[in-house]
């Protein structure tokens, strides 16, 4: 028998009163844990969806100069700007295409030929030459056109020319540059030729080390608009970046709701504390004349909450898993969100805010049963 | 050497209408296997003199000295520990902690010195000596009668070893019958055990029981 037994005995003496105080701390927990999991799947899900790893830079005519177009002229200036980097220029454009007697919608990518391995992985096929007909499509687009018969070997119509489909792309997922997976790509001669067009749309930089992605859209801006804007640069390590902390916003915006929730419950902590203390006046009058230490009635005050606080926090730790598991089914569609390492700490985040809620909000209640008179608290009835 | 000594203390409670004087300096020795009784009205300060004796209180003046140590400027931890260790208290409402057993009553002053082997033997042999059977050591405190309470009461009191009891008017909440057998089991821890024993009581008939009376009338003995 110790002052933590004593604690144990008085909460299950109320077991009601625990219990109601215990489903606070619980609800407290699970709202922080799912809410920061869910903020946390957001961030994921984005991820998962964003190819880019931040080596791109997009460079993209300025607006009403040259018909928002970038003629050869400025692609080769800009080659010169960003040294031995690669350079690909790209339009794009939508059209009728016809497979057979079905048409459809698509988007045409062209990229020059000589360009496009480096840009674009396969998933079957060749890459297609700048002389030949040939095209790729996207995979979701081979995907989604099975029963059309657009698949590779195909013959694709597109204005009156007809074009093989000799690849079909990898998935490519969304990008900042171009979005493959529902487009035909096209080498940009057949292109040039067909829409009778030399300029191009955007114009694609990888840069081969990240960190000088910095320096290299420099050296573009100098070159490009010494003296008016002439082109845009877009880096998307800067784009990234800030939808990144944005979805860490909302991550921690969801956890600081949870976070209110977890408030009011260390509120009822608090007020079940009280009632505790009021109620055991003579008790703890008792216990201070035979010897008890101001410290002791403390601790075992302290120790009533910490076990409130624990047994809201396990339960609680457990059921966040189960929500955390639906809101990253119902919510992402993808139950593995919920074992990466950063929403399981929220759990555990939870669980401990929940623990430290519950303490800090029996401190109160625990001086004030130490700090009573113990003549004052022998006499009340 | 007295067990308990006051010498000339006085206890003022300040008051917004005026201090009010509940001891105006009081003289007493209490020797080691006195059995004494603390008698007088309402009013008459036994209250003061009770929480003083028992280290729950200090005077406003004079010095006070229990168990050979002056409480006068004691902290709280000092005096907590000064009645848990030669303090033992014996209350008219038996004030036994309900959410322990009957046993754990009687163990918890001997765990609050620490942890040490045996204490669930001390208890019950203290229990045994008190008059309580066996079979009543699990059961909580609300089961048992007004007069098995205040054996408990007394076993708890006792179990420490203390210097001398303090009994608050142990027998005001029972009949006449276990009243008496409550005093005569006082009367023997006086007697065999040597046990000094300083009751506070309103009972005349209590003076049988004991070596002396102090009579307090206005904050002051007299005699």
């Amino acid at each position: 028998m110790t002052f933590f037994d004593l604690a144990r005995r008085n909460v299950v003496r109320h077991w009601l009163r625990s219990s109601l105080a215990v489903i606070g701390i619980v609800i407290g927990v699970i709202a922080i844990a799912s809410l920061g999991i869910m903020g946390n799947s957001i961030g994921l899900m984005f991820n998962d969806m964003v190819s880019d790893v931040g080596d791109t830079l997009i460079v993209s005519p300025a607006m009403g100069v040259g018909g928002g177009k970038l003629t050869e002229r400025q692609v080769s200036d800009i080659s010169r700007a960003v040294g031995s980097n690669d350079v690909i220029p790209f339009s794009s454009t939508g059209d009728r295409v016809a497979v057979g007697d079905r048409e459809s919608t698509a988007m045409i990518y062209a990229i020059p030929a000589e360009d496009i391995p480096s840009l674009l992985d396969m998933e079957s096929g060749g890459f297609p030459r700048d002389t030949g007909g040939g095209c790729l499509i996207g995979s979701q687009l081979a995907a989604n056109s099975r029963e059309n018969g657009l698949k590779l070997g195909a013959r694709v119509r597109i204005g009156d020319e007809t074009l093989r489909v000799v690849g079909v792309l990898k998935e490519r997922g969304m990008g900042f540059d171009i979005n493959p997976d529902y487009a035909i790509v096209v080498p940009y001669s057949w292109y040039s030729n067909h829409y009778d067009e030399d300029d191009y749309d955007q114009v694609i930089v990888k840069v081969r080390d990240v960190n000088d992605i910095d320096a290299v859209k420099e050296s573009i801006e100098q070159r490009m608009n010494r003296r008016e804007d002439t082109v845009n640069v877009m880096d998307t390590r800067g784009i990234l970046e800030s939808v990144f902390a944005a979805t860490e916003s909302i991550t921690v915006f969801l956890a600081g709701i949870g976070a209110i929730s977890l408030l009011v419950a260390g509120v009822s902590i608090l007020n079940v504390m009280l009632m505790s203390v009021t109620e055991r006046i003579k008790e703890i009058g008792v216990l201070r004349s035979i010897g008890t230490r101001r410290g002791e009635v403390m601790r075992m005050f302290i120790y009533e909450a910490l076990f409130l606080g624990l047994a809201g926090a396990l339960i609680g730790g457990v059921l966040s898993f189960c929500a955390g598991y639906l809101v990253t089914v119902v919510f992402a569609g993808n139950a593995d969100y919920l074992f990466d390492p950063a929403s399981l700490l929220y759990i555990v985040f939870g669980m401990a805010f929940g623990v430290i809620t519950s303490v800090a909000s029996g401190l109160y209640p625990a001086w004030k049963a130490a700090h009573l008179n113990p003549i004052q608290a022998l006499r009340h009835e | 050497m007295p067990v308990i000594s006051f010498e000339n203390v006085t206890k003022v409670y300040p008051l917004p209408a005026g201090d009010v004087v509940a001891l105006a300096g009081v003289d007493i020795a209490i020797e080691e296997g006195e059995f004494v009784l603390v008698m007088g009205p309402s009013g008459s300060g036994k209250s003061t003199l009770l929480n003083i004796m028992g280290s729950l209180d200090v005077p406003t003046s004079g010095e006070v000295m229990i168990a050979e140590k002056r409480i006068g400027g004691m902290d709280d931890d000092d005096l907590t520990l000064l009645r848990r260790d030669h303090i033992g208290f014996v209350f008219q409402q038996f004030n036994l902690i309900p959410l322990l057993s009957i046993v754990e009553n009687v163990e918890y002053p001997l765990i609050l010195k620490g942890r040490q082997n045996g204490t669930r033997e001390r208890a019950e042999e203290v229990l045994r000596a008190v008059g309580i059977e066996k079979t009543h050591f699990t059961h909580k405190p609300g089961e048992l009668s007004g007069g098995q309470q205040q054996r408990v009461a007394i076993a708890r009191a006792l179990v420490n070893d203390p210097d001398f009891l303090l009994c608050d008017e142990p027998t005001g909440n029972l009949d006449s019958k276990t009243g008496t057998a409550i005093m005569t089991l006082l009367e023997r821890m006086n007697r065999e055990e040597g046990k000094t024993v300083v009751m506070v009581t309103h009972d005349p008939r209590m003076t049988e029981y004991a070596d002396r009376t102090i009579r307090l009338v206005d904050g002051r003995v007299v005699e």
